[in-house]
């Protein structure tokens, strides 16, 4: 029987990370995700498991920790909402120049600049198509619920181990700030061996010493590199795709939407099939790698797509681009921490597809 | 003797240690890099610590360190080495964690990590080479330029007025409460490379205690920077860095040594 | 069964707690919960209010226009929500401190003077329990056996005598809440 708890979003990340095995955390404060940092600090979990909690002076020092301490093969993360996770930019370019899993989450706020703290989605940019400079890619998982911002950092840390990839949960204030019940899954142990032929644990004689470094100032080895890294992206592309759907089976119209606009987009479907408007619910779950053809695969049977987004239609770009021009596709967003409701996006859908 | 004679093995006088990597060194002749980094490898093969040891190379002429350096390494971006040291020994805390870095990257734009790491009394050992000019992005101004100082960013002299003071960043870590040791040193003489060996050999044997962090500052010189021959810059060195930045201990065993 | 709810009030009135409990009492009775407050500078002296649904079923948006009962415990709260309530549903209110009263008549409202009851019993600060007693009455959707569970899980452990406490208070609450409408 696994336990059940009463939690935040944010609690549910740093007990997740305490049962996922993590061994340090390395953070900063900002709203709205203090509380992850709070919490463990609160937990103690050296003495539950050995895991180190650390307050950096900066989100740099922080994203830079997770970088050496992931150098030597160790369960490490990091957490920040928007400003904080700009500011990491240049080091989460060198964990995926120098292939170092580790996890970060983002708990997204309105932007831009300092912006606001209430929730936003407009995140998806940055965490999708990279972020920092150069051909890179991160692992983006998107949580929907507070069950799976905990089920969420074992599924990153496992993802970011397997391909050596640095993974990011892309919540927001909302999933972060809301309690929900959560199953919790057992105590993981944390990780104990090392690959030898890339860590840094020490040079021992039976191997040459290792090197963690994103440099090569040879640029033909720097394109290999960077072909050896794209195919991996593809590699991830074709395995780790990750999605759901919700009453599609006789839907004429589509909804797409993720994290808690996909929470609020559940309701509008339920609203307008009160009303016999027959729509379903695509929710991407890895925003990197994209569902391409599941959404592709839908489109033809539609009316019409709305994109459900807290931001100006960032996703929507990527719905398009699977669409095709398959059937017509519509944004609809709300910026700056504003987060709309239910009643709004089906006005919003009647509106564009259905009173033309 | 001839050379046949001279290469015999038991004729063998000096050694490079098998610590430094067989790799040319990239540094320009009469730098002092190469001596700091022979003597820091040299102190780790004495010790016998090769297998437990974790450097962080930096960003500036040293960026390729860990070519060099015949131990596990990891290239920090710029300024963030003290970081990356402190992730790594918060999780290897009986491991020996060592930052090599210049005076751009650890006095300019590393210096929030400096600080805070020392301030934290992190059981790292940092080496920082102070040439009082950035290197290898072509001699400009750095944060230790001395007054008056010409680099390509202060070409009529580092003028005080509008470009700031140079900045004593080893008596300032000595100030902070997390640091155990802390000296000046040099390599530019063989009596100045012994002691700036026994300074490293100290620095790092600390880390067995646990007592905080060891700073080791080594003043050099970049003669391609200053546009100076290799045996004009040391002169110069003596001549203008040292009064400014004088040689010796600043702290030791966790307390400031006199008029400090 | 699904019920929606908002809790509005002042900060310190213990309306992010009450919503709490619910919550939990909702766990214990194996539903589904949701709890989502307003957060940020609002937390810090202004007024507060925590969106709270229980549901037999998986719960779809934690963020609402409608509700199905609004429990409204400031002038700017009921000024703010009054119009939120779905046609036919519930709004529980506070005279304390205000100076315009509910006004529909297609929902049915509910008056609790909580605040004047707290101040008579040991506790002020079991008003929340008392307003928590006067919706229970209203709409028994936990039971109070859940109740006392919820507050069990909510209520840290040095605090544990204040359990009888708020138990009592909510018994006052179900005895004082008049129907209005």
């Amino acid at each position: 029987m696994k336990e059940l708890r009463l939690m935040k979003g944010n609690e549910a990340i740093a007990e997740g990370a305490i049962r996922a095995g993590c061994d340090a955390y390395f953070g900063y404060p900002i709203t709205p995700q203090s509380e992850v940092m709070e919490y463990l600090m609160a937990e103690q979990p050296e003495k539950r498991t050995g895991m180190i909690v650390l307050q950096a002076e900066s989100e740099v020092a922080s994203i830079n920790m997770v970088y050496g301490a992931a150098g030597t093969g160790k369960r490490v993360m990091t957490s920040s909402s928007s400003p904080g996770i700009s500011l990491m930019q240049e080091g989460i370019s060198y964990c995926a120049g120098a292939e170092l899993p580790c996890l970060i989450v983002n708990v997204v706020r309105g932007g831009p600049g300092l912006g606001t703290i209430q929730p936003s989605q407009a995140d998806y940019f940055q965490s999708t198509k990279g972020g920092g400079h150069g051909d890179y890619r991160l692992i983006v998982l998107a949580p929907a619920s507070v069950q799976e911002m905990f089920d969420f950092v074992f599924t990153g840390f496992d993802l970011a181990f397997k391909y050596r990839n640095p993974a990011l949960i892309l919540s927001d204030g909302l999933i972060g700030q809301m309690m929900e019940k959560v199953h919790l899954a057992e105590q993981r142990p944390r990780l104990t061996e090392f690959d030898p032929s890339w860590t840094i644990t020490g040079k021992t004689p039976d191997r040459e010493h290792n090197i963690i470094t994103s440099l090569d100032l040879d640029a033909a080895r720097q394109e290999k590199h960077n072909q050896k890294l794209q195919a991996k992206y593809q590699k991830i592309t074709e395995n780790e795709v990750r999605y759901e759907e919700l009453m599609t089976e006789d839907a004429e119209y589509l909804f797409v939407a993720y994290g808690s606009s996909a929470r609020i987009c559940q309701k509008a479907m339920q609203l307008a099939r009160e009303q016999g408007i027959k729509v379903g619910l695509l929710r991407p779950i890895t925003l990197w790698p994209f569902p391409v053809k599941p959404i592709a695969h839908l489109a033809p049977k539609m009316k019409g797509i709305l994109s459900v987004e807290q931001s100006a239609g960032q996703m929507v770009e990527d719905v398009r681009l699977a669409v095709a021009c398959a059937t017509p596709v519509e944004h609809y967003g709300r910026m700056g921490g504003m987060v709309p409701s239910p009643e709004e996006v089906l006005n919003v859908l009647v509106n564009k597809f259905i009173s033309k | 003797m001839d050379i046949k004679d001279i290469i015999k093995p038991e004729n063998l006088v000096y050694k490079k240690t098998d610590l430094m990597t067989d790799k040319i060194l990239s540094y320009c002749p009469g730098c002092g890099h190469g001596t700091a980094h022979r003597i820091l490898m040299e102190v780790i093969d004495e010790m016998g610590i090769q297998s437990e040891t974790i450097g962080i190379a930096p960003v500036g002429c040293s960026v390729l360190a860990y070519d060099f350096m015949n131990v596990d390494m990891s290239g920090a971006a710029h300024g963030r080495a003290p970081a990356l040291a402190t992730g790594i020994k918060r999780l290897w805390p009986d491991k020996f964690v060592f930052t090599y870095q210049g005076d751009g990257d650890l006095a300019a734009i590393g210096s929030a990590e400096t600080i805070h790491a020392c301030n934290r009394g992190e059981n790292i050992t940092i080496v920082f080479i102070n040439n009082g000019i950035y290197g290898m992005t072509g001699g400009q101004m750095a944060p230790t330029t001395l007054e008056g100082m010409k680099t390509s960013t202060s070409p009529y002299g580092r003028d005080l007025q509008t470009m700031g003071n140079p900045l004593k960043m080893t008596e300032l870590v000595a100030q902070l409460p997390g640091t155990w040791y802390v000296t000046r040193q040099s390599v530019h003489t063989p009596r100045n490379v012994r002691r700036a060996k026994k300074a490293i050999r100290i620095a790092l044997e600390a880390q067995k205690e646990k007592k905080g962090l060891t700073f080791v500052e080594i003043v050099s010189n970049c003669n391609s920077g200053w546009k100076m021959t290799p045996v004009k810059a040391n002169e110069w060195m003596e001549e203008n860095m040292f009064p400014f930045y004088p040689l010796g201990d600043l702290k030791v065993e966790g307390k400031l040594v006199n008029n400090q | 069964m699904t019920e929606e709810i908002i809790i509005a009030g002042f900060g310190g009135q213990g309306v992010l707690s009450m919503g709490k409990i619910l919550a939990y009492s909702g766990i214990m009775q194996d539903q589904e919960v949701s709890w989502f407050p307003s957060y940020g500078p609002e937390m810090r002296g202004g007024t507060a209010n925590v969106t709270v649904i229980l549901s037999d079923e998986r719960i779809s948006s934690p963020v609402l226009q409608k509700y199905d009962t609004a429990i409204l415990l400031n002038q700017q709260s009921l000024d703010k929500f009054e119009q939120s309530v779905k046609p036919g549903g519930v709004l529980i209110y506070d005279t304390n401190g205000l100076t315009r009263f509910p006004e529909r008549t297609d929902i049915q409202v509910y008056r609790v003077d909580a605040a004047d009851a707290a101040t008579k019993t040991e506790s002020s600060k079991t008003f929340n329990m008392i307003v928590l007693g006067a919706f229970l009455k209203i709409k028994p959707i936990v039971r109070l056996e859940n109740v006392r569970k919820g507050l069990e899980k909510s209520i840290p452990p040095r605090y544990s005598h204040l359990i009888e406490a708020n138990e009592k208070a909510i018994g006052v609450g179900q005895e004082i809440v008049v129907r209005e409408r």
